[in-house]
């Protein structure tokens, strides 16, 4: 059960949207996709998912091509939503689960299941067109999940919902992995990433530049984050070697620094200039590794 | 199921179930009773209403009677009555609406009838026509006995010459056949039309309404976008079959029991009576043909369009193809055997207009309507793999342009490279 993207490339006449992604999601992994807007990820899971053909490179999962055959195995949540809006939520989900292979008793009872889950139950009946934007997202979800299927891909799950209903999917995202499914997903939120990816990969302008394990990513970003607050001024610390970047705030200032040895140096020169108040050294976060790698543009 | 099934039926059945359809379809089958009945609703609405009566003002005494004879077996609504009083006072019951109007008869020089017919309006030629006619027929018997013809005499030079009209051709059809069988092109022409612009505008609708609602990315990732829109044009064309029958059969009936209380008159000669078999075979071959060519049109047509406002402006040049086969069959129907017809009869996308007019209207032979069904399905053919791959990349496609270089770039989605 392995989805495995071996040096894919997708060109659109002269513009290339995606360049040799080479990528392994093992089963019952979450795998994160990270990139700012064109940044070649719906492409990617349009070609995950056969819509598009790859122009070269080859995707299997458990090393079958994917296809129409194999799609009862696949869920899909679209970054452009969207239902049948004079449908009603149940006959929605019923045809759209029978298209994915399951048949209509089953589909029902599943449904209900999930409305109880999202706590909806009282939708099922109802026209989508009635529905709020938020609520309408989540009978999308449950049609993207209601077939169980093994592979989920999930563009921009979180956009556009507010925070009571982020929690809600994430938790129904996290039973879903729980459960063995493989679920790949993007965002342009890094903490959504950073909380549930074990592995990501950061897309820029079709070429994946960060790709790996998120700790791994992390540590061989080498940089740190240094915050200092302390009553006397650390303008100084501005132009001490070894700091990449500055900020100064209300308190104090924040440094990203080049490793944990220059934090010990800073600690040393200024123990005896004063009393400090908060000397913290910060793991990366993936928001800093993702400004320095795609650049200062974004965000 | 098969998942070619289960969107046939979902389209058909959402298709059959929604509002507008019952409407339309109660609609037609109102109209078309009414149509086939207008002669029984005529009646019905003249019965109702009172006899026309007009005035007689007659100065000769001798007039009246014979001429009241005349109108009677002309027009039995029309009631002819003498007024004692001057032209006065029948203007005035003519203004207060007793009667229609007045008839003033008296002799000319000649001693032959002659009269002034005077109304409120002279919008109703009818009364005016039959007054007239009435008339005519009494100068006529009176002109004729003065001198001195014998009512043989009379009949021998009024009779109509005879002129027959004979085709040469061998089974070529005969002036009455023709007739009939302009009759039934006429209204099978209606038919395909009507069919052809309703459906395949609801199959361009169909298919951008799932695409505006954005319900098409998870569409075609379960279901091939090809057979998703070969289900959707079955779906579709089942649906027509559908309507179409309740109405065929609405018509049918309803002309069959009106054509034993009106034999030999208006269905008669519109050629309802004796339909041949193999026009009727023809007509269905040509529907249906001619429904998968402008459906498969339509339906990537509408995939090309990313918002429902844009799909008229998308399918109109489609649209006026259709006019124009309309336009040519109905110019067709006065001179079935033209070159210009001829030619056109072998364009697909005239193809099933006018061929179909040419099959009903002329003997040609099984070659010709052949040759023309062999281009038409090839064409399909070419549409259907052509259009396919329009769709399959034209769904993916979201902006604003919605012009026809949008074909060039949903076929580029489609290539590898």
């Amino acid at each position: 059960m392995v989805l495995k993207l071996e040096h894919v490339t997708k060109r659109f006449g002269d513009f290339t949207a995606v360049k040799d992604l080479s990528i392994t999601i093992p089963e019952k992994e979450m795998f994160g996709f990270l990139g700012a807007n064109g940044a070649g990820k719906t492409t990617t899971f349009r070609m995950i998912l056969g819509l598009l053909d790859s122009s070269d490179g080859k995707i299997t999962w458990n090393g079958q091509p994917i296809n129409y055959s194999t799609s009862h195995l696949v869920g899909y949540l679209p970054e452009e939503r969207g239902l049948y809006p004079k449908l009603k939520v149940s006959d929605q989900i019923v045809y759209l689960a029978r298209l994915r292979g399951m048949p209509k008793s089953e589909a029902l009872s599943e449904l209900k299941i999930w409305l109880d889950r999202f706590k909806v139950p009282e939708y099922e009946n109802k026209k989508v067109e009635e529905l709020s934007k938020g609520n309408q997202q989540k009978i999308q979800f449950i049609a993207a999940v209601i077939h169980k299927p093994e592979l989920l891909i999930l563009d921009e799950p979180f956009s556009g919902l507010d925070p009571v209903n982020v929690e809600m999917l994430k938790e129904a995202v996290l039973s879903l992995k729980e459960k063995g499914t493989t679920i790949v997903f993007s965002s342009h939120q890094m903490h959504h990433v950073e909380e549930m990816c074990e592995h990501l990969c950061i897309m820029h302008k079709g070429t994946p530049i960060v790709h790996g394990a998120l700790k791994e990513i992390k540590r061989a970003f080498g940089k740190k984050n240094l915050v200092i607050h302390a009553d006397f001024p650390l303008d100084s610390l501005k132009a001490y070697p070894g700091v990449v970047k500055t900020k100064s705030t209300t308190e104090g200032i924040h440094l990203q620094i080049d490793g944990e040895y220059v934090a010990e140096k800073i600690l040393k020169d200024i123990v005896n200039k004063g009393f400090i108040r908060k000397f913290e050294l910060e793991e990366p976060s993936l928001n800093d590794i993702f400004i320095e790698k795609v650049g200062d543009t974004y965000e | 199921m098969n998942k070619f099934w289960i969107i046939l039926f979902h389209t058909y059945l959402n298709k059959l179930k929604t509002k507008s359809f019952l409407v339309t379809t109660l609609l037609t089958v109102v109209i078309t009773l009414g149509l086939t009945n207008m002669s029984s609703i005529i009646e019905v609405f003249d019965k109702g209403g009172d006899k026309e009566k007009v005035a007689v003002l007659d100065e000769t005494g001798q007039l009246y009677e014979p001429l009241k004879e005349q109108i009677s077996t002309l027009n039995k609504n029309l009631q002819l009555k003498e007024f004692d009083g001057t032209e006065k006072e029948a203007e005035k019951a003519v203004e207060e609406g007793e009667y229609v109007g007045i008839v003033e008869l008296r002799y000319d020089a000649e001693q032959l009838p002659e009269a002034t017919y005077k109304a409120m309006s002279v919008a109703d030629s009818a009364i005016f026509t039959d007054l007239q006619s009435g008339l005519q027929q009494m100068k006529t018997m009176l002109a004729a006995s003065k001198i001195k013809l014998t009512p043989e005499q009379l009949q021998q030079l009024y009779e109509p010459v005879s002129f027959e009209k004979i085709a040469l051709e061998e089974n070529a059809k005969t002036e009455e056949e023709l007739n009939q069988a302009r009759g039934l092109v006429y209204v099978l022409l209606f038919v395909i039309y009507f069919a052809v612009i309703m459906y395949a505008s609801m199959i361009a609708m169909e298919v951008a309404t799932e695409k505006s609602s954005r319900v098409m990315e998870i569409l075609i990732s379960s279901v091939s976008p090809i057979k998703q829109m070969f289900a959707k044009i079955l779906g579709i064309g089942l649906l027509s079959l559908t309507q179409l029958t309740v109405l065929l059969s609405v018509g049918y009936f309803s002309i069959k029991r009106n054509l034993s209380s009106l034999e030999g008159g208006f269905f008669d000669s519109f050629g309802f009576g004796n339909i041949s078999l193999s026009t009727i075979s023809y007509a269905v071959i040509f529907f249906i043909l001619g429904y998968f060519l402008y459906a498969t049109l339509a339906a990537f047509l509408g995939s090309l369009v990313s918002r429902i406002e844009d799909v008229q402006q998308m399918i109109t040049p489609m649209t006026l193809l259709v006019v124009a086969g309309f336009m040519i069959a109905m110019f067709g129907l006065g001179k079935p055997d033209s070159p210009f017809i001829v030619i056109t009869s072998y364009i697909p996308f005239f193809t099933p207009m006018i061929m179909f007019l040419r099959v009903g209207m002329l003997n040609i032979p099984v070659w010709e309507a052949a040759l023309a069904i062999a281009i038409l399905v090839g064409t399909i053919i070419f549409l259907a793999v052509f259009g396919a791959r329009v769709y399959r990349g034209g769904v993916l496609m979201y902006g604003k342009s919605n012009s026809f270089k949008d074909i060039k770039k949903a076929l580029q989605l489609t290539k590898k490279e």
